[in-house]
């Protein structure tokens, strides 16, 4: 991990408030920030832990333990629940208790004419999810472990 | 010569299949030995017909659409790279009624144009403004941007050219453009359009804005749920190469925090800190990010600033209706048959777009609220339909019209569960600063959870503590969460029985 940090902030070093690009490059590559990273982040950019911290536990994007092997976000904003997120929302949620999938809320991710919306693993996203198009997706992403 | 197919790669495309379209498409016609180009340009915004292919024939554009990959074996059949007829030919699409109503000025490019590419950027029309710019003294780029009648598109809607005036008068050595790309107000995209679908129109807004108040440096700040938006400014930015001569741009992504729209919290953000809103003043024009001068404009404003430059005050100015000039691209959502993005000047009604462009709900039944203005915006009921849009009509029904995001929802919406929504939302989204939003929206949540078991007498509680919030808060998120509460408890009263 160390070297990991040290990579990316020696890629930072000139960078006027680093604190959010380190962040995000370290979840890039580790898929959250670890506990430890905290210390080091600090001292790098010569703020208090706390103030470290505070930043990660402040925005709903980074996370402090590791993700399931996909990370699914359902939009759950006002747009979405006009098509019937919520229901997808409840279905997701049972659907996915076990097994090694992280389910998050999404508060819009500007799909707004074609919802509901999801995104999986923060890249791909599809339009008008029914909860059939959903145990479909949900299949194929088992099929690919 | 190769034949330009176009697929966008719009994420509302992309949502629909468009990557597996354009892979089917290509492989195709490698198969079949056609000598094809796809370009995976930005969506025109009729996103019931996404993904919408257009084929390149004699100077024309055939579209088809909605495509799916198992509709191109047939497309090619019937010949469609010379424009065969197909059932999902829907020919020249900017004949339809939805686009040639509309009067395009910001988003004429997007879903037009290549993105990535700056000689098709230039052949549409695109760097003529930061040329204008380049001859002209910054006071004369600030006034022409005073003279357009340009408001914010951000939601507040205060004045373009003031703003940038301040900046400019401000002597400092160092300031900064900021572009507002948190586009989190759900049922709005229009940014995330123009972001993917024409990159370099917002890159030259911040140039001349640069030029106009002195600034070499600026940021676009974007949200982190929209990551092919962020790779296409990269490439944007790559491949701009030194167009922007001095100006430089870095793209910052954001980390989910829905109040970081807000400016001086999105300008905490950028600095690396939590996205806490600062108390005003001092403004961010006199001291903004890292202390600077500093413009902070959406993505849509900065964005409208080459036509301006390019065409003259007058020209936009004399767009739209009173003190709002200019278009505005709306987007229609939700509960919506035709939803998409619609730009026209400001004049027109919430019905004409509800009904002659969105033909109303997806679901086929009646329409029953629409809430316009992203999450802090009111719920506005069928008999305000004919509100005219614009900026002074909407306020003086209690409404705003914010980004311009339209969010239809049918008879079976229940009014209260969305006022507590609004309510939950803020203290999910509240940065903590004040107490009125911090702890007022908690509570909100609870009375109306009250409400909605029984507790009619309840009622006057919770007007009491939308009151506190909307006068106490230090920003939107605590003072407006009552527009969409307020204005379902007033026009909805049935569902908080």
């Amino acid at each position: 991990m160390i070297s990991t940090l040290n990579t990316i902030f020696s890629k930072h070093r000139e960078q006027a408030g680093a604190l959010l690009p380190i962040l995000h490059d370290i979840q890039h590559v580790l898929g959250y920030v670890p506990d430890e990273a905290v210390p080091l982040i600090a001292k790098e950019l010569n703020l208090s832990r706390a103030e470290v911290h505070g930043v990660i536990t402040y925005y709903h994007h980074f996370r402090h333990t590791p993700p399931g092997k996909h990370i699914i976000h359902v939009c759950c904003a006002e747009a979405c629940q006009a098509n019937g997120s919520e229901a997808l929302a409840n279905h997701a949620a049972a659907r996915l208790q076990k097994g090694d999938i992280t389910l998050e809320p999404v508060y819009c991710l500007g799909l707004c004419s074609v919802g509901p919306a999801i995104q999986i693993d923060e890249t791909t996203l599809h339009a008008r999810v029914t909860q059939e198009k959903f145990d479909a997706l949900i299949s194929e992403l088992g099929a690919r472990k | 010569m190769s034949i330009t197919i176009y697929i966008p790669g719009d994420s509302a495309a992309k949502a629909l299949g468009a990557d597996g379209v354009a892979v089917a498409v290509s492989t195709t016609a490698l198969r079949q030995k056609i000598d094809v180009k796809v370009v995976r340009n930005g969506s025109r915004g009729l996103f019931w017909l996404e993904p919408m292919v257009e084929v390149v024939t004699d100077q024309r554009r055939v579209a088809y659409g909605p495509v799916t990959d198992a509709d191109v074996p047939s497309l090619f059949k019937a010949n469609f790279t010379d424009g065969g007829g197909h059932p999902l030919c829907l020919g020249d699409i900017e004949a339809s009624p939805y686009l040639y109503k509309q009067h395009r000025v910001t988003m004429s490019r997007v879903g037009v144009v290549d993105p990535l590419s700056l000689s098709d950027y230039q052949a549409h029309g695109g760097g003529k403004g930061l040329a204008v710019a380049k001859q002209l003294a910054p006071a004369e780029i600030v006034q022409m941007v005073i003279d357009s009648g340009l408001r914010g598109r951000g939601g507040a809607a205060f004045p373009t050219g003031i703003k940038w005036k301040t900046v400019l008068d401000t002597a400092a050595t160092q300031k900064y453009i900021v572009c507002n790309a948190d586009e989190g107000d759900s049922g709005t995209f229009s940014d995330r359009m123009l972001m993917e679908g024409d990159p370099f129109c917002l890159l030259e807004g911040m140039a001349i804005t640069g030029l106009a108040v002195g600034a070499n440096k600026g940021y676009i700040y974007v949200r982190s749920e929209y990551p092919h938006a962020i790779a296409a400014l990269d490439a944007a930015l790559n491949a701009a190469g030194n167009w922007l001569g001095d100006f430089k741009i870095e793209v910052r992504k954001a980390a989910g925090a829905y109040v970081c729209g807000e400016e001086t919290a999105l300008l905490e953000s950028i600095e690396g800190k939590r996205g806490i809103v600062r108390s005003k003043p001092p403004l961010p024009a006199i001291s903004g990010l890292f202390g600077q001068p500093t413009v902070i404009n959406n993505v849509i404003s900065l964005a409208s600033v080459p036509d301006i430059l390019a065409q003259g005050a007058t020209v936009y100015r004399d767009l739209g209706v009173g003190r709002s000039r200019g278009t505005l691209p709306f987007q229609l959502a939700g509960n919506i048959k035709f939803g998409g993005l619609i730009e026209v000047p400001f004049g027109c009604t919430l019905r004409e777009l509800l009904y002659d462009y969105g033909g109303g709900s997806r679901s086929g039944r009646p329409l029953r609220a629409v809430q316009v203005g992203g999450p802090l915006g009111a719920y506005l009921p069928e008999s305000q339909f004919d509100t005219v849009l614009d900026y002074e009509a909407f306020a003086a029904v209690g409404a705003v019209l914010g980004h311009g995001g339209i969010v239809a929802f049918d008879d079976s919406v229940d009014m209260a569960k969305q006022a507590r929504y609004a309510m939950k939302f803020c203290a999910l989204e509240s940065c903590g600063k004040c107490t009125p939003c911090r702890i007022g929206s908690t509570r909100g949540v609870e009375v109306i959870d009250r409400i909605r078991n029984g507790a009619r007498g309840q009622i006057p509680l919770l007007r009491d503590l939308c009151d506190t919030m909307t006068y106490g808060s230090l920003c939107a998120m605590g003072s407006m969460t009552p527009y969409p509460v307020l204005s379902a408890l007033n026009h909805f009263p049935e569902d908080f029985q």
